[in-house]
């Protein structure tokens, strides 16, 4: 990866505060090996009582969408309203919705 | 070190129901709940507290001093949560300690003199290069996982409570420093080869560790005798030098008697730069 530039590689880090809830990204950390990794994100992401598990992840693994591709991307749903569920109006008869 | 206040009335501590997202601090004993128990050690149970609460600090103390110099900022922040988890066991026995004296644990950690403290030799030696280190952290976080673990039984409730909480914490010191000493061991020529040199000029100070006192035998089953854990800690110490391919040292043990105050030269260096504060301004806060 980047070792060549004498660092360790960077990993992103992900934590789940509670049971039910999901993994949010907290940010990111260098490690030699994935097992250094999970154990650096214990000390940099959850030292004050953040969460209840950890992921981590080689950011060189995480395939992103093109920032100048947004275009393409996302603005697509624009003005499509009818994808949401308010651009509908409850029909004649419906009692309970 | 008491400069934190904690408002013991917020509602919703260690409160399970508490809001999911909300992050609380637990529940877990604190030294300042230690400070004002009413419960008072004897004089045996402090000295005793004592020797736990010196070890500790003095480790602190040598382990702070990578803050800002760890070979990457991850290991100076992780090398930092290991010093402070030390410091909060040595606040925790020291404040115990302190209630047998009517003093504080601020007494006891800046305003004893060098012979006074109790700590053992492997504690003050230099930090050394990062090698060093993490095979200081390696024979300490050993013995202090298995002390700690026994002490779970000790017929004194202060001490079982304290090891409970810092049990679980050495665990993570000990995990931290197999996971290193396999890396540099297995690693390249040049790091094993500082692991052995790191062996072999921390080996003198592994026997006092296992030394009992006359003060064991007299403390019963609140306390634990040193010389009990050797046969485990030498089994598991052995097992992670194996699989790091490095060996025994076969140099002999040094006399070192930091329990009867008898320290290296080291110390009142350590001392110096820990109490010069406290004592140049006395009671300052901040």
């Amino acid at each position: 990866m980047t070792e060549t530039q004498g660092t360790w590689p960077l990993w992103e880090v992900f934590v789940r505060s509670s049971r039910g809830l999901s993994h949010v990204h907290a940010g990111s950390l260098h490690a030699p090996d994935s097992e250094m990794a999970l154990r650096n994100a214990r000390d940099l992401y959850t030292r004050r009582n953040e969460g209840i598990s950890l992921w981590v992840v080689a950011s060189t693994d995480i395939i992103a969408s093109d920032p100048d591709a947004k275009g393409m991307y996302f603005e697509s749903p624009q003005g499509k309203d009818y994808r949401h569920a308010t651009y509908y109006v409850k029909s004649e008869g419906v009692k309970h919705l | 070190m008491s400069a934190s206040k904690t408002d013991h009335t917020f509602d919703s501590f260690g409160d399970s129901s508490a809001s999911a997202t909300r992050v609380t601090p637990g529940n877990a004993l604190r030294p300042e709940d230690i400070a004002i128990q009413q419960e008072k050690p004897g004089e045996l149970v402090a000295q005793y507290a004592l020797r736990l609460g010196d070890d500790a600090l003095i480790l602190a103390q040598r382990l702070s001093h990578w803050i800002s110099r760890g070979p990457e900022l991850e290991e100076d922040i992780a090398l930092g949560n290991i010093a402070l988890d030390q410091l909060g066991h040595a606040r925790s026995f020291l404040s115990y300690a302190a209630l047998a004296w009517d003093k504080t644990e601020d007494d006891l950690a800046y305003f004893r003199e060098e012979e006074d403290f109790r700590s053992l030799h492997i504690f003050e030696q230099p930090n050394g290069d990062f090698g060093v280190t993490v095979m200081r952290q390696l024979i300490t976080s050993i013995y202090q996982h298995l002390l700690y673990t026994a002490l779970l039984d000790s017929s004194d409730e202060t001490i079982a409570a304290i090891s409970a909480k810092a049990v679980k914490e050495i665990d993570y010191h000990r995990d931290h420093a197999i996971a290193w000493t396999l890396r540099l061991g297995l690693g390249t020529e040049e790091s094993a080869s500082r692991m052995r040199h790191a062996l072999d000029i921390l080996w003198p100070y592994v026997g006092e560790i296992f030394e009992d006192e006359e003060l064991h035998a007299q403390l019963g089953d609140v306390g634990v005798a040193p010389s009990s854990l050797h046969a485990a800690w030498e089994e598991e110490f052995t097992s992670v030098l194996k699989d790091a391919e490095l060996e025994l040292p076969t140099v002999p043990f040094a006399m070192a008697r930091g329990r009867r105050g008898e320290h290296s030269e080291h110390l009142g260096f350590i001392l110096a730069e820990m109490q010069v504060l406290a004592r140049k301004h006395p009671g300052a806060t901040w």
